[in-house]
């Protein structure tokens, strides 16, 4: 794409245009804010009731179950926000309010970016939400009050990364409801992780192999070690690397989905 | 004319082509040329290459083959130049039904450029121009069609354009809604000198509002001219005479033969072409009381753009929709009946 004589202020006008309006958009539509703070609570205060036998384990690394296993809540919050994210890109190809925001000179990088602004805010209503409802519920962050702020700003930051899976499936689908039938794989991406249960505890040979290989169980650790560890420089350091990662490649991968989607000249 | 920036180009069409994966040619090798300050119609069944075509001179498709300018850039190196000049209300009526009319505004301004003082000053100003002051602080998802038609169209106007793209704006607009529409549109080309490409399935549309037509089929165009050109090529206004009493029919047509040659008409009329025009017509209610003729029913007929769509293709332009036209582009909704007969501009 030949870009358009725009520099770096503009940019960012543009993003904060874009951004705003995705915003209000996403604050307009109470059905995707709810599911996204219900749900995780919901199936949070399942597996802490069904599971809690699991701190008998010898070497589980948490006395409660429930704080092994808020974090979890954060990880789907992310999900959620990524589901958010690629519908409402898919929904503004379909309807054609791409090819008006097309017309004008706005950046590609500035529908991207200012696009997830509804997705993170969802993202961030909903990870103030788990710790609040968490944290009356009797869990205890061992990182203390700074390491619940870090947490807030983690699964902001990993909702972000994967907000680029939603945004890449939206751009090369067009279809928000392609964009939702394709994401139960991603669940179950992240039930193949060490979601439920520390890696080094799970039973079967493939699936902890599997929990090993996959990005998420990092990410879920890192998240995790806030609360029942204190402050692990190593899991905190994997998981953003892995969050990182995970932002570049779903980024670059959504960037190249909407220069093929926006073929303007 | 000079258009509302001073751009003093219109179109420029040259061979212009666009083909689609399995060898579609939605647009196959088409010329026109747009003056400034003209209404352009572009007339053609569903699926012709109206709404390709107007994607390739809007920059957002880029042509297969061929070359096209607006405003004096060229569509496919200088997309960036050509969007500041144009605005364009697409088919689709792209809206966002969560934010209000002014947001819209708001939104479009800003990312048009312009600062926040004229942002609100260029909204409220196109707002009320496009009679939506009142409904401005709602959300579109309540609009009526013609509303959404009529924010659709202010927002192509925030940054002043020299050149309007309409791609059926009026496609699914009650009558009302419909003339109202025309009306700004007519007063954009007469007031502000803003170039009009409107694209239309409505023969009634681009008889009232277009200087010039262009008619596509196939992706091909098949006539252009001035509406009243194209009528006269396929011949001029016809009248239809249908006597009180049958018996009289013979001497009616022997009446009417005089004054040119035969037209279509129904079984119990006589019909004749005007070699010179709709003046005869007195002419011809004095011979035919001479004759002692008396009429059940006159009937002057001017030619519509659907003959000159039926002379120049063999079909008519209703139900004329081929399938040609990619899926990427929604298709309208089918069109309303349409008068003809003897509407004039």
């Amino acid at each position: 794409m030949r870009g358009d004589p725009v520099g770096l202020n503009e940019t960012l006008e543009q993003v904060g245009l874009v951004a705003r309006r995705s915003v209000r958009r996403t604050l307009s539509q109470p059905a995707l804010i709810i599911p996204t703070i219900v749900f995780p609570l919901l199936l949070l205060a399942i597996n802490a009731s069904g599971l809690g036998s699991a701190t008998k384990i010898p070497g589980f690394p948490a006395s409660s179950y429930l704080d092994f296993s808020i974090t979890v809540c954060f990880m789907q919050g992310a999900l959620f926000s990524a589901i958010t994210a690629g519908t409402e890109l898919a929904t503004d190809i379909q309807s054609g309010f791409l090819n008006r925001l097309q017309l004008t000179p706005l950046r590609r990088v500035a529908i991207l970016v200012g696009q997830l602004a509804g997705a993170t805010t969802v993202a961030l209503l909903g990870a103030v939400v788990y710790l609040v409802v968490g944290l009356i519920a009797g869990v205890k962050i061992e990182s203390g009050v700074g390491g619940a702020f870090l947490l807030l700003a983690y699964a902001v930051f990993v909702a972000i990364a994967f907000s680029g899976i939603g945004a890449t499936m939206g751009a090369r689908t067009g279809s928000p409801e392609a964009v939702q039938g394709v994401f139960p794989l991603v669940f179950a991406v992240f039930f193949l992780s060490s979601m439920s249960m520390p890696r080094d505890l799970i039973a079967i040979d493939w699936f902890r192999t599997v929990a090993t290989w996959n990005p998420t169980s990092y990410v879920i650790e890192g998240l995790r070690s806030l609360v029942i560890t204190g402050w692990d420089g190593t899991a905190l350091w994997r998981g953003a690397a892995v969050g990182a990662a995970v932002l570049v490649l779903t980024f670059w991968a959504a960037s190249r989905a909407l220069a093929t989607r926006m073929a303007r000249t | 004319m000079t258009s509302m920036n001073g751009n003093h180009h219109g179109i420029v069409v040259d061979g212009l082509v666009r083909t689609f994966k399995g060898d579609i040619r939605a647009v196959a090798g088409i010329d026109l040329q747009v003056a400034p300050g003209e209404i352009y119609g572009f007339l053609g069944p569903n699926g012709a290459g109206k709404s390709t075509t107007v994607h390739m001179l809007t920059t957002l498709l880029p042509p297969t083959a061929g070359r096209a300018t607006v405003a004096g850039f060229d569509v496919s190196s200088q997309g960036a130049d050509v969007r500041r000049h144009i605005g364009a209300a697409l088919q689709e009526a792209a809206l966002d039904l969560f934010l209000t009319g002014r947001e819209h505004m708001a939104l479009q301004g800003g990312l048009s450029g312009l600062s926040k003082a004229d942002r609100t000053r260029r909204g409220n100003e196109l707002l009320e121009r496009v009679g939506l002051t009142e409904a401005a602080d709602r959300k579109v998802g309540g609009y009526s069609g013609g509303m959404k038609r009529r924010l659709d169209l202010a927002m192509a106007l925030v940054h002043s354009p020299s050149i309007l793209f309409l791609d059926e704006p009026t496609t699914g607009l009650d009558p009302q809604s419909r003339s109202a529409l025309w009306d700004e549109v007519e007063r954009l080309a007469r007031d502000d000198g803003v170039t009009v490409f409107l694209t239309t399935q409505y023969l009634e549309e681009a008889d009232v509002l277009a200087d010039r037509v262009g008619i596509i089929d196939r992706g091909h165009i098949v006539a252009e001219g001035t509406p009243d050109e194209l009528k006269r090529d396929i011949g001029g206004d016809s009248v239809e005479a249908i006597p009180a009493d049958p018996h009289d029919l013979e001497r009616a047509a022997a009446v009417l033969s005089r004054f040119g040659e035969p037209a279509a008409h129904s079984p119990k009329g006589a019909g004749v072409r005007l070699s010179q025009g709709a003046e005869q017509l007195a002419a011809i209610v004095r011979a035919l009381d001479d004759e002692g003729v008396t009429l059940a029913h006159l009937q002057l007929h001017s030619p519509s753009l659907d003959d000159v769509f039926l002379a120049k293709t063999g079909r008519s332009l209703e139900g004329a929709g081929g399938e040609d036209e990619p899926a990427e582009e929604p298709v309208p909704a089918p069109p309303p009946t349409v008068a003809q007969g003897s509407e004039r501009r």
